[in-house]
């Protein structure tokens, strides 16, 4: 009753003219910024038809391109995960002097510049840096190489998780793991059966985020992989390079396939946010 | 013997530590700190500090970053806050397409949107074409630099307006209106006021990472020192020629207004929960 009440009122009120105009203003404002660029990317890549995006298939240098942005995501991703768990579950259940400058730490990689990271890593692991000449006696590749790809990329992804699983932790309380504990279950079955069936859903929440993340980071990645196609060489690397050496039919072709990553990263974070949602409603 | 003691007691309580305290500690440490620290100090140690941090290429870097981020950052203050206020107030097609889209900028990879944004905006591009008869250059000018900024930092304000806008409560406005207030008089007086911590929020945010933002701005700028170069370019050029000590410096300049940046962020998030008590 009231609620049809409110509508009427709402509905009555608004001066259409107004609405209209605004609605419109708002919408060229995001086609402007947003849809128009992002629509681009597809048509640019399918404009000759889908064949040369299947020809650059062919390229040995776009194969192994895909193949790094896998593996940079299959290790960096898992290795977030544990960690962000275990951060948020020492930060969401304990109360102890200099949580709050802990969390803010936490947060640092969100706001500082991505070249700016990759810089940190070459002032520790790279030639000149603080651990360049260990390294290089012990004769291990850290800078150029596969394992500062992956390092600056968990640097970038590194509070996700974390972010996303403190405050599902933190509503759900602490009062079933106690339950099950005077019930004699140990801290792994206490994880595996009462909390992370609580978490799930926040948790598969900040592992979209980390892979996006973590499969389409240009600027820290750029400063320590040192871009050497075929090798060093990951996806938005290749986008760059590409478009660099007015290859423009290639950089969107592999465009493309980062856009779509894009996409997914939408839709699964659309089902889960709607997951999640029903779930409060219940 | 005290000494002892107190050594042994220190090892009993660190033994004590949960595992997984040791764990996120000892990764935090490994990942930000010791980079951190590593960065400060060389930095730090380096005699020309003020030298290279204030050379006029750093300075017109700085400019060009920080000026060109404020405003990319306000004028999505302006139409992010417009944006929320049709996604939450209004009905018309399509509105869970566009809502949907706000998310774009945070899932496309940097690369592809300064990739996009450089072809969409060049002379013969769609949106470039209809501009050059105006003789407005947008890619590989600074202007670009700034679209290319407002694309990455667009979603900040609407994300953080929207859900204070959604939980406004309705009565406010109905009571201005039943007092006599104007539509614009309740908007700007009554609406306005209570959102504004989550604007600036929103706005701090999108500076923040705009100021940062290198993978979309790299590509659509054209990287001229003194024209269109931006700080962070000039941290990686400076790596690239194996200045470590000169990328040090700037990259630490650039580090401390992070710094400042999440404290002003975490101040006006305070801000807008004290709002919320109210």
């Amino acid at each position: 009753m009231t609620i049809a009440k409110e509508k009427s009122t709402t509905e009555r009120k608004p001066l259409p003219k107004v609405q209209i105009a605004l609605i419109a203003m708002a919408l060229i404002y995001i086609a402007l910024v947003i849809f128009i660029p992002a629509i681009n990317v597809f048509t640019q890549a399918f404009k000759n038809g889908f064949l040369p995006f299947f020809s650059n298939f062919a390229d040995p240098d776009f194969r192994s391109a895909i193949q790094l942005t896998l593996l940079i995501a299959l290790v960096s991703v898992p290795i977030n995960t544990a960690f962000g768990l275990c951060a948020a579950w020492a930060i969401a259940r304990n109360r102890f002097p200099g949580r709050a400058l802990v969390i803010s730490i936490l947060d640092l990689p969100f706001s500082i510049s991505p070249v700016v990271a990759g810089l940190m890593i070459m002032l520790l692991y790279g030639r000149q840096g603080w651990f360049g000449s260990f390294l290089e006696r012990i004769n291990l590749k850290i800078v150029f190489a596969t394992p500062g790809i992956i390092l600056a990329t968990a640097f970038i992804t590194l509070p996700f998780v974390a972010r996303e699983v403190i405050p599902v932790l933190e509503e759900m309380g602490s009062e079933q793991e106690e339950a099950a504990r005077t019930l004699g279950a140990d801290d792994w079955q206490i994880f595996w059966r009462v909390t992370l069936p609580n978490i799930r859903w926040g948790l598969l929440y900040g592992v979209i985020l980390t892979n996006a993340r973590a499969m389409g980071e240009f600027g820290a990645v750029s400063v320590v992989s040192g871009n050497i196609a075929g090798k060093t060489q990951s996806l938005p690397l290749f986008v760059e390079q590409a478009y660099k050496q007015y290859q423009t039919q290639a950089a969107f072709s592999a465009a493309v396939l980062l856009g779509l990553l894009a996409v997914v990263t939408l839709i699964a974070k659309a089902i889960v946010e709607q997951k999640t949602q029903i779930k409060e409603v219940e | 013997m005290t000494a002892v003691s107190s050594t042994t007691n220190s090892r009993i309580k660190f033994y004590k530590l949960p595992w997984n305290w040791i764990a996120t500690g000892g990764y935090l440490s490994f990942m930000l700190l010791i980079p951190t620290i590593a960065l400060f100090l060389r930095a730090g140690t380096d005699k020309n500090f003020w030298a290279v941090a204030t050379s006029p290429i750093a300075l017109s870097a700085y400019d060009v970053t920080f000026v060109t981020a404020l405003i990319a950052s306000l004028f999505n203050g302006v139409f992010g806050t417009l944006i929320a206020w049709v996604l939450v107030r209004y009905d018309f097609p399509l509105k869970r397409l566009v809502d949907a889209a706000i998310d774009i900028p945070f899932a496309l990879p940097t690369s592809v949107a300064g990739l996009t944004i450089a072809t969409v905006y060049s002379p013969n591009g769609w949106i470039g074409s209809l501009l050059t008869p105006f003789g407005i250059k947008v890619a590989f000018t600074r202007l670009g630099v700034g679209v290319a900024m407002v694309f990455i930092s667009l979603s900040f304000v609407v994300r953080t307006v929207q859900p204070v806008l959604q939980e406004m409560p309705k009565e406010v406005e109905e009571s201005a209106w039943s007092l006599g207030a104007s539509k614009s008089q309740t908007f700007f007086l009554v609406i306005l006021p209570s959102l504004l911590p989550a604007i600036f929020t929103g706005v701090a945010l999108g500076f923040a990472r705009a100021v940062g933002e290198y993978g979309s701005t790299v590509i659509v700028a054209s990287n001229v020192p003194f024209k269109d170069l931006i700080a962070p370019v000039l941290v990686f050029q400076r790596l690239e020629q194996f200045d470590y000590s000169g990328a040090a410096v700037i990259g630490c300049v650039m580090l401390i207004i992070s710094l400042i940046m999440l404290l002003i962020i975490n101040l006006l998030q305070a801000w807008g929960s004290k709002y919320d008590d109210r």
